[in-house]
């Protein structure tokens, strides 16, 4: 049986399940479509949104992240994961409460303004379409280098699936689905974890391994000190202090934390059990599930890193293994052999006068045609030639990309092949459970709170599940067709505006509307526009335009920029609002309404 | 059942969440970014690793966790004491 055959058939399997889980709970009404009916159990909401947080970049490049900044990468790690806990105890239980499908609903209904709804749906939309794009990439580049078809086809399958069970089997077809797709997820995750920290510290827990001895050589010493003294030795940061500054880094995890709490296809996972009590109980299993990979992450990144390093550096290349030249062949690895001596080194920044390890110019490599001449294209030892021109300025000669941590894990550690098949599955799941979500949210965003609620109110619910289901295939073709013609460097630079206008806009928002009841329409209005337009027009200024680092507000790069803008909507937000007229009476017992945790609140009025 | 003025609960169930928030604040920025260093450098290690580096990328998750698991026993209980208790 061949690696290929192998894949297939897990695959194979998986999709049968998931296909068959979505077709078995497709949703019938409205209430089904939009909210699973409300009747799904904690355990299975918070598997299900686990899966849903965790898309295919998580998945593959997290790792890899931590791997190549040490400490400087847990910004995301508390970040993605503190988030959880603002949102459970600040955000859902009163969202819950309040009773409707989606987060502009609230906004709309607690600030009395169609301007409102609108702000927060245009928000809505522009922070999903971001974030399914990626997701429809990530799809397309697993299925390519599965099925040996292009990109292109690869996006289109992975957008008809998604279409299929999300578009048709709407939020109760999805949650059931991607409780499975989180149970492969996790085993695809943490089984090559288990595996290599076994060979590298001998411990079967890869936790504890991580703060244990490594014990692969004949001398055993501490993990860290072995990984520092390696990255220090070829010219690396030392892997357990960063390089950020300490406000920076602040301000990032800030913006990532309030972010997640405000990130409303999130938020609406949590719509979709019965009371409050179960909100409180599945938000505890959301974490957990999701602590499960994330406290995974750090250990993958460091183990393999040692292992590449001890692998590759100062190998020459007729003797690197097979799997070296295989992830060559599909780009995700590459060597220059800047010094002619056939063997493949990799050096750190503080090797070169200019503090940079690139290894040619550009940002990813390029190839010659393949018609091109043989010499061109196959260099003297075999290796694949680039179109890039070398980088002379630094010795570095080794070039990978950030997936390849958890991607060639199990090649380097020698594991069986099923557990790699098993990791392509996991991968597909991770992208096809986070496309289903997103696109479930713009689509109600586009068919509930922009069609309904602002142009058309008279619509039946019937029409209304059919606009969804428009409106998703809508969505769908446009992130299709984004997935398959990248913006360039466009969708990397997005994650920064996703998270930063979810904290600069949603976060102080709904923060203020659940816990002041004097916060008002024209506060809210004008706190929300001014936190966006700060963050929108800094990220825009320094990603797209021709800002340079030092030019800087303190410091702080655009990935943190959202914890000031959300500072500025508070500010603004309480200014303005204690100028202007207090909310009427209803919105005032409203918000007294959802702090009563039951759904019979009044009855406690004597 | 006792039935109080939802003020009563509400007041206890701010309780809860700014203690949590404390903790939840020094856990992840306290120990994993504004005194990582002095941490690193002068509180015992877990295992072989820098105190502060292993909040930062282990022991903060952990503690997350905990205090989700410990905000939904407190409030389910605080919610019982005040009569909130739904069926089932």
């Amino acid at each position: 049986m061949t690696q290929d055959n192998l894949n297939f058939i897990f695959i194979g399997i998986s999709f049968a399940l998931y296909v068959g889980i979505a077709i078995k709970s497709r949703a019938g009404s409205t209430e089904e479509y939009y909210t699973a009916g409300g009747g799904v159990s904690p355990l299975a909401n918070g598997m299900a949104t686990a899966a849903d947080w965790m898309s295919a970049a998580t998945f593959i490049s997290m790792a890899g992240t931590v791997a190549l900044s040490g400490y400087d990468a847990s910004r995301f790690l508390m970040g993605w994961t503190g988030g959880f806990v603002l949102l459970t105890i600040l955000m859902v239980p009163y969202l819950r409460k309040f009773g409707k499908a989606t987060v502009p609903d609230f906004v709309g209904d607690r600030y009395y303004s169609k301007l409102a709804r609108a702000v927060a749906v245009g928000c809505a939309i522009f922070i999903c379409m971001t974030y399914i794009m990626g997701q429809m990439r990530g799809v397309g580049v697993v299925f390519s280098q599965l099925f040996g078809i292009s990109i292109t086809s690869g996006v289109i399958i992975g957008g008809t699936i998604v279409f299929f069970y999300a578009g048709l089997g709407g939020m109760k077809g999805i949650t059931y689905t991607q409780v499975a797709q989180y149970s492969v997820m996790a085993f695809a995750y943490t089984i090559p974890a288990i595996f290599i920290a076994m060979a590298l510290t001998g411990n079967v827990i890869p936790q504890l391994g991580l703060i244990g001895n490594y014990t692969a050589d004949a001398e055993v010493v501490p993990f860290f000190q072995k990984l520092n003294n390696i990255n220090l030795e070829l010219g690396f940061q030392e892997y357990t202090s960063g390089k950020l500054s300490k406000i920076n880094m602040f301000c990032i995890t800030a913006a990532l934390m309030c972010g997640t709490a405000g990130l409303p296809h999130v938020i609406v996972r949590f719509f979709t059990v019965k009371n409050v009590g179960a909100v409180r109980k599945s938000a505890c299993w959301t974490l957990l599930f999701i602590a499960v990979i994330y406290l995974t992450a750090p250990a993958i990144g460091a183990f393999s890193r040692v292992n590449l390093i001890q692998t590759l550096h100062q190998t020459s290349y007729t003797d690197a293994p097979t799997w070296f030249k295989d992830f060559e062949a599909t780009a995700q690895m590459a060597w220059v052999d800047k010094n002619g001596d056939g063997k493949i080194q990799y050096f750190g920044p503080a090797k070169s006068d200019l503090n940079s390890n690139s290894v040619f110019q550009g940002k990813a490599p390029s190839y010659p045609m393949y018609d091109a001449p043989e010499g061109q294209r196959i260099g003297a030892f075999g290796q694949r030639l680039l179109a890039n021109k070398a980088d002379g300025s630094n010795p570095n000669e080794l070039w990978f990309g950030n997936d390849i941590m958890v991607m060639a894990n199990p090649h380097m550690a020698g594991l069986p092949m099923w557990v790699i098949a098993l990791l392509m599955a996991g991968c597909i799941a991770a992208a096809l459970s986070t496309a289903a979500g997103l696109l479930l949210v713009l689509s109600t965003s586009i068919s509930h709170d922009l069609m309904k609620k602002i142009i058309k109110p008279d619509i039946s619910d019937l029409e209304e599940v059919r606009y969804a289901r428009f409106a998703s295939f809508v969505a769908l073709a446009v992130a299709v067709y984004f997935g398959i013609n990248p913006p360039s460097q466009f969708i990397a630079k997005t994650v920064a505006f996703a998270f930063g206008l979810a904290a600069s806009s949603f976060f102080p928002t709904l923060l203020m509307g659940i816990f002041s009841k004097r916060m008002n329409r024209a506060g809210a209005i004008s706190g929300m526009l001014s936190g966006i337009l700060f963050t929108f027009g800094y990220i825009t200024y320094f990603q797209f335009l021709d800002g340079t680092p030092d030019q800087y507000f303190l410091g702080i790069t655009p990935e943190g920029i959202g914890f000031v803008g959300m500072l500025i909507n508070f500010a603004v937000a309480f200014v303005v609002s204690s100028f202007t007229p207090e909310p009427p009476q209803e919105v005032q017992d409203m918000v007294e309404q959802i702090h009563i945790p039951s759904g019979a609140g009044d009855a406690s009025h004597h | 059942m006792k039935v109080d003025h939802p003020y009563a609960h509400r007041r206890a169930c701010l309780k809860i969440v700014f203690s949590l928030l404390t903790v939840w604040f020094a856990v992840s920025f306290g120990c994993g970014i504004l005194f990582r260093e002095w941490l690193d450098a002068n509180a015992p290690q877990v295992g072989n690793a820098p105190f502060g580096f292993w909040m930062a990328q282990q022991g903060s998750i952990l503690c997350f966790v905990l205090l989700l698991v410990i905000y939904a026993v407190l409030m389910n209980r605080l919610d019982a004491k005040h009569g909130y208790t739904e069926g089932k």
